[in-house]
């Protein structure tokens, strides 16, 4: 069987979900007699060339030279995959998007003008056709596995979980935070594949994973009424790892 | 005559820098290690975002040592919070922390740096021709990961840390499940010290300032005073002040300098070298039987450092783990006021300094925050400059690869640097 050839790309980002490929470990070792990783910077000195079979792409498109290297990928991949909150929703860093970008860098930086920045951190879908997303911060290495052994077998499209965190959450047993202890916690409209995580270490789900299959924010947001929890915190809440996706940003903006 | 090395995509480390390396008449006359890493912004950000969301947000600058991230702003914050963390609490933090050591350290070893030292271009090709060591070290690595997991949810970006403690209590019976692989845990890091112990080591010595905390009683990682083989010695809350934010002619980058002293290096060499006699006897007695000991002055065993740190975090976590006592509260809640706390914890890669401000309502007004490898950047050139001879007499390729290992040996962390580094192209001149 011909190994499928991989490339493997960070754009504005952490480095987390492309190290979930390390993290993969045993299986990684494993997983390299099935496929080649052509480019994968964090891993190899060795740099095969285009085209790829699969490009998976961590992180945002922040800066000009993004743009021009992420359009680059396109051309050169098959498969474009999607991985993680920054390159499916824009990320942490889309924060900047609800700010003056000129008053920023003149905060962070003592010399802001050689600093050459888009007015948006955005996910690479805003400047090319991206075929498949997978969603947290990070990816879970379990279903980046999962994605890439049906991706080996031919299955398209590749299946990942639909379930909100707050069904997985039930299906793990949790007694519930936002109802038992009064925590905010936004599992109602969290897409799930974390298998619940922050409401097992007993905090509620800051949204990680990005809005579920319409969300309905409204009726959690009125529960969180109830609880005296005031609308500028409300706004924080949905203004995290994916405030810049469409569904959560709607919300941000009604509390702006 | 001269020659340029130039790697436009550095390879094997953790984000997106670049190497420019010029020379002319046998010596090295220009040397740049640039970043073109996005900008995130992350201080800026930070302003109008409540205390308790910092751990969380600050840990996404790097996905490699959250842990890291989380411990610097949390311990900050409780500064001005007042919240006292009791021992047992402070115990689990080290756990947890000494998890993120191992993955990462040996991330580091031998995914990233070995393969320098044996002429492989990945772990991948090393592991055809050293399968024994590198499914070892994956294994090790992956128990780091499971301690991580354990305490934490996940080992990237873990979810049960927060200003003041941990959001619930971990269990006793969560934590003891982890003895059982580390029988094997301790086997496999005594063995990669041994292996590393033994790896061909280029020469390099150069007159170096270390800079590290220093600890009390134990190896340093949660807090202590900022320390320096040449005699610094200070409490971590005045640390920012006595340093000094250069930007060299050639580069746009930021580095640091301490005030009246020049610059200096972070990480494992540093404490190690400041801080041998906590190591774990058995570790020490490892090291020496191979007639290495303290101190080390060669940047390229930086590798041994931290192969020591990893079967030291080992150890250490044995003990931990075992006589590990649940805190009767998960977590102190501090007085929310206004005020100014900074804190210096060791990452994996060095000390990692956080100073916030925050208002009376618990809003972040002020950030700082000084990652390892920004402290670092200026010594690595330093480091290609005192190469140079050696640099001139290669031909380029293998001049080019020693160079790259030269920027390797410290582990450097491009995405934590870059949030305040500036982006350079390199243009390409005429050779």
């Amino acid at each position: 069987m011909r190994k499928l050839k991989v490339a493997v790309y960070k754009f504005s980002s952490c480095d987390g979900c492309q190290l979930q490929f390390l993290n993969l470990e045993d299986e990684l070792l494993q997983l390299s007699d099935l496929i080649e990783f052509a480019l994968f910077y964090e891993a190899r000195r060795f740099v095969g060339s285009g085209p790829y079979d699969v490009a998976f792409v961590e992180g945002s498109i922040s800066t000009p030279h993004e743009v021009e290297l992420i359009k680059k990928v396109r051309e050169e991949s098959k498969v474009l995959v999607a991985i993680g909150a920054c390159a499916t929703s824009g990320g942490i860093q889309a924060l900047r998007n609800w700010a003056d970008a000129e008053e920023y860098k003149r905060y962070v930086y003592p010399r802001p003008e050689w600093v050459e920045v888009l007015k948006y951190a955005e996910p690479p879908s805003k400047y090319v056709k991206v075929d498949y997303e997978i969603r947290g911060c990070p990816v879970s290495k379990d279903q980046l596995l999962s994605f890439v052994l049906q991706l080996l077998k031919g299955k398209t499209p590749p299946t990942l979980p639909v379930d909100s965190v707050c069904v997985e959450c039930k299906r793990r047993g949790n007694v519930c935070v936002l109802v038992a202890k009064g925590i905010p916690c936004l599992g109602p409209v969290t897409m799930g594949g974390c298998g619940a995580l922050c409401p097992s270490y007993g905090r509620g789900c800051y949204g990680c994973y990005g809005p579920m299959v319409d969300p309905k924010p409204d009726a959690l947001n009125a529960r969180f009424k109830e609880l005296n929890i005031k609308p500028k915190e409300i706004q924080l809440l949905f203004k995290q790892f994916t405030n810049w996706s469409k569904e959560f940003r709607k919300v941000v903006e009604e509390y702006e | 005559m001269s020659k340029v090395i130039k790697v436009d995509c550095l390879a094997r480390v953790e984000g997106e820098g670049n190497l420019f390396v010029e020379l002319s008449d046998g010596r090295v006359s220009r040397v740049e290690v640039g970043i073109f890493e996005a900008p995130r912004f992350f201080e800026a950000f930070l302003r109008g975002r409540k205390y308790y969301e910092v751990p969380d947000i600050t840990a996404r600058i790097c996905g490699i040592c959250p842990i890291a991230y989380i411990m610097s702003s949390s311990r900050a914050l409780e500064k001005i919070l007042g919240a006292e963390v009791p021992e047992e609490v402070r115990k689990l933090r080290r756990i947890v922390y000494l998890g993120e050591w191992i993955e990462s350290h040996v991330l580091h070893i031998l995914m990233l740096h070995a393969p320098d030292f044996l002429g492989y271009e990945s772990v991948l090709s090393m592991a055809r021709d050293y399968p024994d060591i590198v499914r070892k070290g994956m294994k090790l690595k992956g128990w780091g990961n499971q301690v991580i997991s354990v305490v934490g949810g996940r080992s990237v970006h873990p979810v049960s840390c927060r200003v003041g403690g941990f959001h619930r209590i971990i269990r006793r019976d969560e934590l003891l499940p982890l003895l059982k692989g580390l029988g094997q845990a301790r086997d496999y890091a005594r063995e990669l010290l041994e292996w590393v112990l033994k790896l061909p080591m280029p020469d390099l010595k150069r007159d170096m300032e270390l800079v590290s905390l220093r600890g009390v009683g134990e190896y340093p990682i949660l807090e202590g005073r900022v320390v320096s083989n040449k005699g610094l010695n200070v409490p971590e809350d005045v640390f920012e002040n006595i340093l000094v934010v250069e930007q060299a002619k050639y580069s746009t980058s930021l580095r640091y300098a301490l005030k009246d002293r020049g610059h200096y290096v972070v990480g494992p060499l540093a404490r190690y070298n400041n801080n041998y006699d906590l190591l774990d006897p058995e570790v020490r007695g490892v090291v020496e039987s191979y007639g290495y000991g303290a101190p080390l002055h060669n940047s390229f065993q930086s590798i041994i450092a931290r192969a020591a740190e990893v079967y030291h975090a080992v150890l250490e976590l044995e003990e931990l783990i075992s006589n590990y006592r649940e805190p009767q509260q998960p977590y102190v809640e501090g007085v929310v006021r206004r005020g100014v706390g900074a804190a210096i914890t060791e990452a994996p890669r060095g000390m990692l300094y956080h100073r916030y401000e925050i208002n009376e309502r618990g809003y972040v007004i002020n950030a700082n925050i000084i990652p390892p490898t920004s402290q670092n950047l200026a010594s690595i050139e330093e480091d290609l400059l005192a190469l140079s001879d050696k640099l001139a007499t290669l031909n380029l390729e293998e001049a080019q690869w020693l160079a790259e290992q030269t920027i390797r040996n410290y582990d450097p962390c491009i995405s934590c640097a870059t949030h305040f580094l500036k982006i350079r192209y390199v243009t390409h001149p005429k050779p």
